[in-house]
């Protein structure tokens, strides 16, 4: 595992909202094409962490970062225009967000803002991150009618397909399936499952149950620092810190 | 007796009252247009729905008189589609601006200046457009009159702008946040969230405050009357004076006899008012429920 290639490597970031600190001298990679999940109470910083991975934390008029964040060793802050980096790590937030326009204009709009007119290659396109989101069969009789049409489940799928569809590197998924039932959860996971052979995935999950499923690393995180980062397997037989086991056995949190 | 039936009494009540206040308006509306229509209809007794709406002379008070109000209603649609090729551009850029760059104070200070401007008698607004901007438009184009249509639309471009860039931005800011984020997250810039999703999301809440924008235009009269030099010829060109359907009801009310044909004659001209401006607004309502979905 350790043998291959660093997809990020993050060295001392801080992160701070106002006077308040979100994340604490965080150090750590993230290998190409594993699930690495993140696991850890509310206000643990985990989102803070995902968001900084690719800098939508910028938003945020009140936060300072301080370190550094590489992906393929390339400073994200001083080597990657911004644009670029959010198209090679795109993310998936917790609530489906599909776009108020159709199926397919959904799946293409990255594309499109990139400047891709030919109707062949997006098309080509459509279907290929359909299939790879797993719900090409479900729609692909309707692509034209509205997103907004879908099941919790299916716009969540289409959440994926749009970011797939820029072939990016990296996912990121914010809790993706905290809105969703088991069954539709269980497809997303699977889907994971399939993905890492392409993406390196960082998981943020509220569901600790998840990460044991799918993760091969997990991170737990409290009040802003790391508590522990071990193989998935090690962590939920044998944690190293008593904060981390009592976490996952649901002590606390 | 108990709380409970005191509690449900109030709820009558009160439910009752508010029925009665909406059935009110509904029937206000309706007794107005029944009003309009027993005083305006009688014309078409002695005169062809066909010769009112067509007919290219409008002589109310020859012998005999002729009621061609096409001269009026292409002065009100020339106008009208003046102002809103001024305000519609200006007002929706004005209202994206507003909504989504502007930082806060600026963002504070100018829409308190765009509600000033809506705060604006029209009569102040028609004054404006007379003694400064006339003058101006005469000089710039040398023509003899500088009370045309032209200066007509730019007044009344002013008149439209409040409403326009009020009820956009209210439809701009209503966009949920989410979207922005979406956007952004997938590597849009600023300018292509904002164009691409804020825009397009925005995009039935946008035109029906173009809708309500030219219905506050057609409908206007005041500033209107005060620079469009008031001559009912069939306009040739944007730079002439035209008369609008409103101006001529303000300006011929006064001198009619109640119960005449030209009496009769400027009520018809308020049908027609009323069926366009109800149409206009049927078609923002339209735009404005969509968005709502």
């Amino acid at each position: 595992m350790v043998t291959r290639a660093a997809k990020f490597s993050i060295q001392g970031l801080h992160v701070h909202y106002g006077s308040l600190c979100a994340l604490r001298d965080l150090n750590l990679e993230i290998a190409a094409h594993e699930i690495f999940t993140v696991i850890g109470p509310a206000n643990s910083g985990k989102s803070t962490f995902l968001n900084s991975l690719n800098r939508l934390i910028d938003l945020e008029a009140r936060s300072r970062v301080r370190g550094e964040i590489r992906l393929d060793g390339v400073d994200i802050r001083a080597g990657l225009e911004v644009e670029t980096l959010r198209r090679k790590v795109g993310i998936v937030f917790a609530l489906p967000l599909p776009l108020p326009v159709s199926i397919y204009e959904n799946v293409v709009y990255g594309l499109r803002m990139q400047g891709v007119r030919d109707a062949k290659t997006l098309d080509a396109a459509v279907e290929r991150s359909l299939r790879e989101s797993y719900l090409w069969e479900e729609v692909k009789d309707r692509l034209r009618t509205p997103a907004m049409n879908l099941s919790g489940g299916q716009q969540q799928r289409l959440c994926m397909a749009r970011i797939l569809a820029g072939q990016p590197d990296v996912l990121l998924f914010d809790e993706p399936t905290s809105g969703l039932d088991p069954i539709s959860t269980a497809r997303i996971e699977e889907t994971m499952l399939i993905l890492k052979e392409k993406y390196t995935i960082v998981l943020v999950t509220n569901n600790v149950a998840q990460a044991a499923r799918v993760g091969d690393r997990t991170a737990f995180f409290l009040m802003g620092e790391m508590i522990e980062v071990s193989a998935t397997s090690t962590m939920f037989t044998t944690p190293a810190d008593s904060r981390t086991s009592d976490y996952i056995t649901g002590k606390f949190g | 007796m108990s709380s409970t039936r005191l509690r449900k009494l109030k709820e009558w009540w009160i439910e009752k009252a508010i029925l009665l206040s909406g059935i009110f308006s509904v029937v206000f509306v309706a007794l107005i247009f029944i009003f309009l229509l027993r005083e305006g209809l009688s014309l078409f007794r002695g005169e062809s729905v066909f010769d009112f709406l067509l007919g290219k002379s409008w002589y109310p008070i020859s012998d005999p008189p002729r009621f061609g109000i096409l001269p009026l209603i292409l002065g009100s649609l020339l106008v009208t589609l003046g102002a809103a090729a001024i305000a519609v551009p200006i007002g929706l850029a004005a209202a994206l601006f507003i909504a989504e760059i502007a930082p806060g104070r600026l963002k504070e200070g100018l829409k308190a200046g765009i509600e000033l401007l809506a705060a604006i008698p029209s009569v102040v607004i028609g004054f404006i457009g007379m003694i400064t901007l006339g003058p101006w438009i005469k000089n710039l184009f040398n023509i003899p009159t500088g009370l045309t249509a032209l200066t007509g639309s730019v007044t009344l471009a002013f008149m439209a702008m409040p409403t326009i860039v009020s009820i956009a931005e209210d439809a701009i800011t209503a966009v949920p946040r989410q979207y922005r984020e979406a956007a952004i997250a997938m590597g849009a810039t600023k300018w292509q969230t904002t164009w691409r999703i804020v825009a397009r999301a925005a995009r039935p809440g946008m035109v029906a405050a173009v809708m309500l924008g030219i219905g506050r235009v057609i409908g206007e009269t005041m500033a209107v009357m005060m620079v469009t030099g008031n001559a009912a010829i069939i306009p040739h060109s944007i730079l002439q004076p035209v008369r609008t359907l409103t101006a001529t009801i303000a300006a011929e009310m006064g001198e009619s006899v109640q119960g005449g044909a030209h009496y009769a004659a400027l009520f018809a001209i308020g049908i027609v008012l009323f069926i366009i401006t109800f149409l206009i607004n049927g078609v923002a309502d339209l735009y404005l429920h969509r968005s709502r979905r």
